[in-house]
């Protein structure tokens, strides 16, 4: 279960770009996650959910985007899409690929909720 | 050591951020940030700092990774005996318990470090930095790092070593590439071991195990060897020798697959 070290690393880096931006807290955070990076979408989405209160950020959203395995063969130059245990050319079937898409484990962005003005001083209105 | 390795180097993301993590848009309240920074990036950082590390001490890191009982310990300890005279070879264990195999190598005379993960599943870059407090890499050559016997988790976690070496044991089934096409896809090495039994399965095929790890688009080389006989180890040992030398000619040397490394420079540099 790495996803949780990889779900506390995430949430370590979106704490310093909070922090960094001066923002009140994370609204969604948007990952892309390709079959071969290793990560397991579904356990990141179940650590999260663990793990996001612990981080401070309790109405944070996770997006997971995933990303398709894509390989360019170096001997005919054909893109073509590949299984996970068959990296294989689609056209000349040569293993002597070059892998393009597949193996992505990027935090892509954060929307952050903004800092109120009136955080500081006291609550004037409702709602 | 930590004046001169640099410690102090703030791990982490302010650099990242004050460099990539420009502000798209502004409304209602919320702002987007782009990152595109590797979910690991803390440890990736560290890594790269494990490996200027060993550079600088031109030390070559090995990561030794397989299933639980695949013979990691037993193939480090038939190496140390035979090359000790030729390398100085220092050993990190990573084990959720005991120090037994960090034990078994200071026996054959070679300082070994045991990290005890108690329930991590991995190595990762944190951990390897602070056993490297623990060696003196002026007195190494090579130091192999023994990872947590496991096949999917320590695919995932760069260490600052400079290639990774998976082993597969014919007992285990020659489909094993295929089922963890991660960490084998990762391998800049496979090693078949124990092929001493060989000749008592009929159900494991050194070629079929070869074209499994091939599927994975990967060149790297398959040796079969056995680490109760010396004379299987040969070609292992010229492995060694080749990869000694190659970090001593290039500074930059890394494993060949480097976690989402392509799709991370395709993204950043578009």
């Amino acid at each position: 279960m790495h996803e949780l070290a990889i779900c506390q690393s995430l949430l370590d880096q979106a704490r310093q770009i909070v922090d960094a931006h001066d923002a009140n807290g994370i609204e969604r955070i948007i990952v892309q996650i390709g079959p071969l990076s290793g990560v397991e979408a579904p356990l990141l989405a179940q650590a999260f959910s663990i793990a996001r209160s612990a981080a401070g950020f309790p109405n944070a959203e996770l997006e997971i985007e995933t990303s398709p395995i894509q390989v360019r063969c170096q001997q005919c130059g054909t893109t073509s899409a590949a299984r996970v245990n068959a990296l294989l050319c689609g056209s000349c079937q040569s293993w002597k690929v070059d892998l393009i898409s597949g193996d992505e484990m990027i935090l892509k962005s954060l929307i952050l909720t903004e800092q109120p003005a009136s955080l500081s001083g006291p609550l004037t209105r409702a709602g | 050591m930590c004046e001169t390795c640099g410690c102090t180097i703030t791990p982490g993301n302010a650099h990242l951020v004050a460099d990539q993590g420009r502000l798209s848009h502004t409304k209602d309240g919320t702002k987007s940030i782009e990152v595109l920074s590797s979910l690991l990036h803390e440890n990736n950082h560290m890594a790269a700092h494990n490996r200027e590390h060993f550079n600088r001490h031109n030390v070559l890191a090995l990561n030794l990774m397989s299933s639980p009982g695949s013979g990691k310990t037993a193939l480090l300890e038939s190496t140390i005996k035979a090359l000790k005279s030729r390398y100085r070879i220092g050993v990190i264990e990573g084990d959720l318990e005991t120090e037994n195999d960090a034990m078994r190598i200071r026996a054959h005379g070679v300082p070994a470090v045991q990290i005890t993960t108690g329930q991590a599943c991995h190595l990762d870059a944190h951990m390897v930095h602070d056993a490297l407090h623990e060696l003196d890499l002026d007195s190494l050559d090579i130091v192999f790092i023994e990872n947590v016997g496991n096949l999917v988790c320590p695919a995932s976690f760069d260490l600052g070593h400079h290639a990774n070496i998976t082993l597969l044991s014919v007992t285990e089934g020659d489909d094993k590439p295929a089922k963890y096409p991660v960490m084998f896809r990762g391998s800049d090495l496979v090693l078949l071991t124990k092929s001493d039994l060989l000749e008592f399965l009929d159900d494991f095929d050194t070629q079929k195990a070869e074209t499994h790890v091939r599927n994975l688009a990967n060149s790297a080389p398959v040796l079969t060897l056995s680490a109760r006989r010396e004379d299987t180890l040969g070609p292992w040992f010229n492995w060694l020798g080749e990869m000694v030398e190659a970090r001593q000619n290039a500074q930059n040397l890394t494993p060949t697959i480097q976690p989402d490394g392509i799709a991370l420079h395709r993204v950043g540099s578009s």
